[in-house]
């Protein structure tokens, strides 16, 4: 079998054990349980006020709708209790430290909301005339301006829809280069630590992927990779910081080496946060980089997107970029999609999506950025990385942390499962965290080291919070060494139990069903 | 600077604690010639609150905004009416800034909310499954015709001339990668779509036929004939909508026989926005479900046997399948799903059959209003809200015209197929509940100026 | 009836020219609650080491290599509904598939229980 199980996640239910009695309503003060509107809705009920509807002679071919959607309507005070209550049961970071690794979890500032909302960048089609929004194109061209100057980068596509998204629009920069070159390559090389959607891109844009082993101070094996460079690969992914936390120090000499086997440098910008301001890929000889909008430049993360991934490029890729994107002639701003294309961008490798990208994120994201300028973009990054080996260095007594020998960590603080009592995993860990206030760290992840826990504080955290969550994260720890049972069990105090995902994936169930039709279903 | 909490007293003393004299010690793994001296040069510095405002609203009010004018852009994104509670809820700090939910006991909210959405949407497209939204309809789209190769194992795609060119030119960039075949056609103006081409291309190589539903110049055709022939040749159906509300009025693409519908739902819950952030919806037959690509939450219980949800089949997904994985996607589009979802909570279902009927009443009375114009022909037999219209000339400048007097009228065809000259003059305009009579009038009126 | 043992944990028991093949009960243990299998189809060609069926739990995937080359003659369908079985009973009514030999030689290089065990007990 391929790796058993390599991070080591195992779901764990631990027992229900003591419950506090009951309330008749099974609510327990402001923690209320709420049911879905299947339950409460009616097909008759509707919040919304509408006009009369005009009679005319239906022109819709026949196809009237007969039968009932099932979709339930609430009245607006119910949606909005519905909606209220459940985002009581949310945990977020308004609420607390949320220390994500790789996530960058920082404060979202309400300043971008109310940007984001101004009339003349919400409510614009994105198909008007030019002439009509070159406020909007103004907005990206200037936000691709200051993503490619703090990246020391020669351009950018910004029509990624998220980080992912960004990952495959440089891959494919990359292989659109080299097929322009008449250099079609198989293979690309990603370290062992690189986050999963990394071999998957690669994969999916047609390459080979073979592994780079990482050296016992967590960094990519130069010497390695160096070896296996040669005329059928097309290039390298490097996370850089990566995803141990850790600076890859060698990265310009990697880039040298890829680009002198003719291949390509792609690096994940997951990390940028570390950085900016301090460091810039572009010197590191890095030709495609994407950016996470929701991670360094504080667009929020709405319980699972949406996000947005622009992509900086390299002179020697930038002619590969994918359409649409925003361009100045004089001083009029024009908007370069297929129409255009021969006039000013033949090499591209086409379109990745329809319109032109997140401007909800854009106009976010350059709030932040002006809000922060450079300077206060590069104490972003210092106060970043103090925070992470702030952690670290509090922690190392109690935690083992696998490359703390290795010097000072960037933007986030790496953790193992090693000294846990028989039977107790960083999943304990994670649950009991739950119980303590705190949303866990990062856990099972990057897959190189066993019981992975990435903790990534941020600059926007104080010192009080940081010194509150390391007292809460010693207890956890000395309790799963001590192998406390109660940690078994946690969290307690949620508004669920551990919920079997086992059952939940071996029997799927994706939509609501009356109980009548669930029934038959079994 | 007012989002860094830490003092110079604090930096100093937890520099202490880790045994370094100062933030350079820290960033001593990188290279001295990689290290920059200080602030990037040719950049401003911070700002504060107001100087950042007003340069952005200095930009925003160079924008020609729709809610203050006469407004009929459709093809691919509407403009409706959001009711006030939506923008107040999505703004709700624990929705807002809370991540995805992989830590079930402190994310109930958005677990449930997500699958209320999926049973929202699997209702809404007449589909048994739907994922937890894709980025947009255009990465959806193209997701559907990957999946179908997987699932059929072929590799030709058949794409019908009304599916909007965009997702068309998204779907054509991806094919080059996936190695799939596709037939893509040029629309024309007239009534009919081009099912009979299609129906004559399905055969034992097909893996998907791809119809937009109702298609880019808003006609409206039966799916089944599509469905029954793709079926006997063993293909599938994939259905595209782009206007979620019309299914308040038409048939869903499901109850059709569409084995995969995708769309876009940015008309419910999530404005314009110049074209981003929107959500993708997917949808798709149970039988496919390990073949759908995006995240999926699903129902269980908690150690007590209360009643929760997680994010399950998760080892579809990149992150886990790393190489193997089926999809590109990663993320989805959380907050515009909630958007989404509580739009459509506060219609329901007597509200949104009565707003598709209010849009198709609204937009059969501006087609005839609009017909009356010397030499303008409406193309379409069938439509929802939106429709195309034939002018005595070519349709990009005139649209140009109407702006300049601030009516927003349409988009022209030569806009989405530039340099087709059989197109050219026709105009696609999309009328919701948000255009008045009075709108309606003015747009009638400057058209008719600008065409005589 | 011999059983043998590779070192990517999987199991194979040869009947003369045909062979049943799972997962051992430590490759279960390591993978936790099993909640998928996919087994190859019936006439599908395996070759030594190549990938021959895929076992998920919750958060991760793993290939199962087929540990001789030859044909499949069977997949276990029980596991559809039932993949429980991987776990519960992994080297019997959890196995995965059957096949038909094309080199028994191959059969050398593997190891028997006894050298199995020891290898488990060194990991």
């Amino acid at each position: 079998m391929s790796a058993v199980n390599q991070s080591g996640w195992k779901p764990e239910m631990g027992s229900a054990g003591d419950t506090k009695p009951a309330t008749f309503t099974g609510n327990k003060a402001l923690m209320l349980e709420e049911a879905l509107i299947f339950e409460i809705g009616t097909s008759g009920t509707t919040g919304v006020d509408l006009a009369e509807v005009p009679k005319v002679t239906s022109r819709l071919g026949n196809l009237e709708r007969h039968r009932d959607i099932g979709l339930p309507g609430l009245s607006e005070p119910e949606t909005v209790r519905h909606y209220t209550r459940l985002s009581r049961q949310n945990y977020a970071i308004d609420l607390g430290f949320f220390p994500l690794g790789s996530c960058t979890m920082k404060h979202n500032p309400r300043l971008n909301e109310k940007v984001a909302r101004m009339a003349g960048f919400a409510d614009v089609h994105p198909l008007q005339p030019v002439e009509t929004v070159q406020g909007a194109l103004a907005v990206i061209h200037e936000l691709a301006h200051w993503l490619v100057t703090l990246t020391g980068m020669k351009a950018v596509a910004m029509s990624p829809k998220a980080g992912a998204h960004g990952e495959l629009c440089g891959i494919l920069a990359i292989r659109a280069a080299l097929t322009a070159r008449g250099d079609a390559r198989s293979v690309i090389l990603c370290p062992e630590s690189a986050h999963g959607t990394n071999p998957a891109t690669a994969a999916f844009a047609g390459y080979d992927v073979e592994n780079i082993p990482a050296t016992s101070q967590g960094r990519v094996d130069v010497a390695a990779l160096k070896a296996r460079l040669g005329p059928d690969v097309a290039g390298v992914m490097i996370t850089n910081p990566n995803t141990c936390g850790l600076f890859e120090r060698d990265l310009r000499e990697i880039s040298d080496a890829v680009h002198a086997a003719g291949g390509y440098v792609y690096c994940d910008g997951a990390n940028f946060n570390a950085i900016a301001g301090r460091v810039r890929p572009g010197d590191l000889g890095v030709d495609a980089m994407h950016i996470n909008l929701h991670k360094t430049f504080s667009t929020p993360h709405g319980g699972g997107g949406p996000g947005s991934g622009p992509v900086v490029l390299s002179k020697a890729l930038a002619p590969y970029a994918p359409l649409p994107f925003v361009d100045k002639d004089g001083d009029r701003y024009v908007l370069v999609e297929e129409e255009t294309v021969s006039e000013y961008h033949d090499l591209t490798f086409g379109r990745m999506v329809a319109f032109h990208g997140q401007m909800g994120m854009f106009t976010r994201a350059l709030a932040y950025i002006m809000s922060h300028g450079a300077d206060g973009l590069r104490q972003v990054a210092e106060d970043a990385v103090l925070n992470a080996n702030y952690i670290l260095r509090s922690l190392d007594d109690v935690l083992d942390a696998p490359f703390a020998h290795s010097g000072p960590c960037m933007h986030e603080a790496l953790f193992s499962d090693d000294g846990m009592a028989d039977g107790f995993s960083t999943l304990d860990i994670a649950k009991g965290l739950i119980d303590e206030g705190y949303h866990p760290m990062t856990v099972y992840f990057p897959l190189v080291v066993h019981g992975a826990m990435l903790i990534e504080p941020t600059e926007t955290e104080s010192k009080a919070t940081l010194d509150q969550f390391i007292g809460a994260l010693r207890s956890v720890a000395q309790r799963a060494k001590a192998g406390d049972p109660l940690l078994k069990s946690a969290p307690h105090h949620a508004p669920r139990r551990r919920l079997d995902e086992t059952q939940a994936a071996r029997k799927p169930v994706l939509v609501w069903k009356e109980p009548a039709q669930a029934v038959a279903a079994e | 600077m007012r989002y860094l909490p830490l003092t110079p007293t604090d930096r100093q003393a937890m520099l202490g604690v880790i045994g370094a004299k100062s933030i350079d010690d820290l960033f001593v793994d990188v290279p001295a010639e990689a290290q920059l001296d200080g602030p990037i040069r040719g950049l401003p510095n911070h700002a504060s609150e107001m100087a950042v405002e007003r340069h952005l609203s200095d930009l925003a009010r160079k924008n020609l905004a729709a809610s203050h004018h006469p407004f009929f852009l459709g093809a691919g994104a509407y403009k409706h009416h959001i009711p006030a509670s939506v923008d107040h809820i999505i703004q709700r700090g624990e929705f807002l800034t809370a991540y995805t939910p992989y830590q079930p006991e402190i994310a109930q909210g958005t677990l449930q909310m997500l699958f209320e959405f999926q049973t929202q949407v699997a209702r809404l497209f007449g589909c048994d499954v739907a994922n937890a939204s894709m980025y947009d309809g255009s990465t959806a789209c193209w997701e559907a015709i990957g999946m179908a190769g997987r699932v059929t194992k072929r590799s030709r795609a058949v794409l019908s001339s009304g599916l909007h060119p965009h997702y068309v030119s998204v779907a054509k960039t991806m094919a080059k990668y996936t190695g799939d075949t596709l037939e893509t056609a040029l629309p024309e103006l007239s009534a009919g779509t081009d099912s009979s081409r299609l129906l004559a291309a399905i055969d034992a190589d097909t893996s998907c036929v791809v119809v937009q539903y109702p298609d880019i110049l808003g006609r409206i055709e039966d799916l089944s004939a599509i469905a029954a022939k793709a079926h006997e040749h063993g293909a599938l159906l994939i259905a595209v909508v782009t206007e979620p509300v019309a299914l308040g009025a038409i048939k869903s693409p499901g109850e059709m026989g569409a084995d995969i519908v995708v769309g876009e739902g940015q008309s419910l819950g999530v404005g314009l926005q110049f074209g981003g952030p929107y959500v993708g919806l997917f949808a798709c037959k149970e039988k496919f479900v390990r073949q759908m690509p995006g995240r999926l939450c699903g129902e269980t219980v908690d150690a007590e046997g209360k009643r929760g949800f997680v994010l399950t089949l998760s080892t579809r997904e990149q992150h886990i399948r790393r190489e193997k994985a089926t999809s590109n996607i990663c993320t989805n589009s959380g907050l515009c799903a909630l958007a989404f979802s509580v739009h459509m909570t506060l219609l329901g279902e007597k509200g949104l059959r009565t707003l598709a009927a209010l849009n198709h009443g609204g937009a059969v009375q501006a087609a005839d209003r609009l017909t009356q114009i010397p030499g303008v022909e409406l193309v379409n037999e069938s439509f929802f809200n939106e429709f195309t219209l034939k002018l005595p000339k070519e349709a990009r400048p005139v649209v140009r015209a109407l702006a300049d007097r601030k009516v927003l009228g349409g988009v022209s065809l030569g806009r989405l197929y530039p340099g087709q000259s059989t197109l050219e003059n026709g105009l696609v305009v999309a009328v919701t509940e948000v255009a008045s009579a009075e709108d309606v009038e003015t747009f009638a009126l400057a058209l008719q100026e600008i065409l005589a | 009836m011999t059983r043998y043992f590779t070192e990517d944990h999987e199991w194979i028991e040869v009947d003369g020219e045909s062979a049943t093949v799972g997962i051992t009960d430590y490759a279960q243990s390591q993978l936790g609650d099993i909640v998928f299998a996919e087994v190859p189809a019936v006439g599908a060609t395996l070759k030594k080491g190549g990938d021959a069926a895929v076992v998920e739990s919750v958060k991760a995937a793993s290939d199962v290599y087929a540990p001789v080359s030859g044909t499949v003659t069977d997949g276990n369908a029980a596991l559809e509904g039932d993949p429980a079985l991987v776990n519960s009973d992994p080297e019997g009514d959890g196995w995965f598939f059957k096949l038909t030999l094309s080199d028994t030689s191959e059969l050398d290089s593997l190891m028997d229980a006894a050298a199995y065990k020891a290898f488990v007990d060194g990991l």
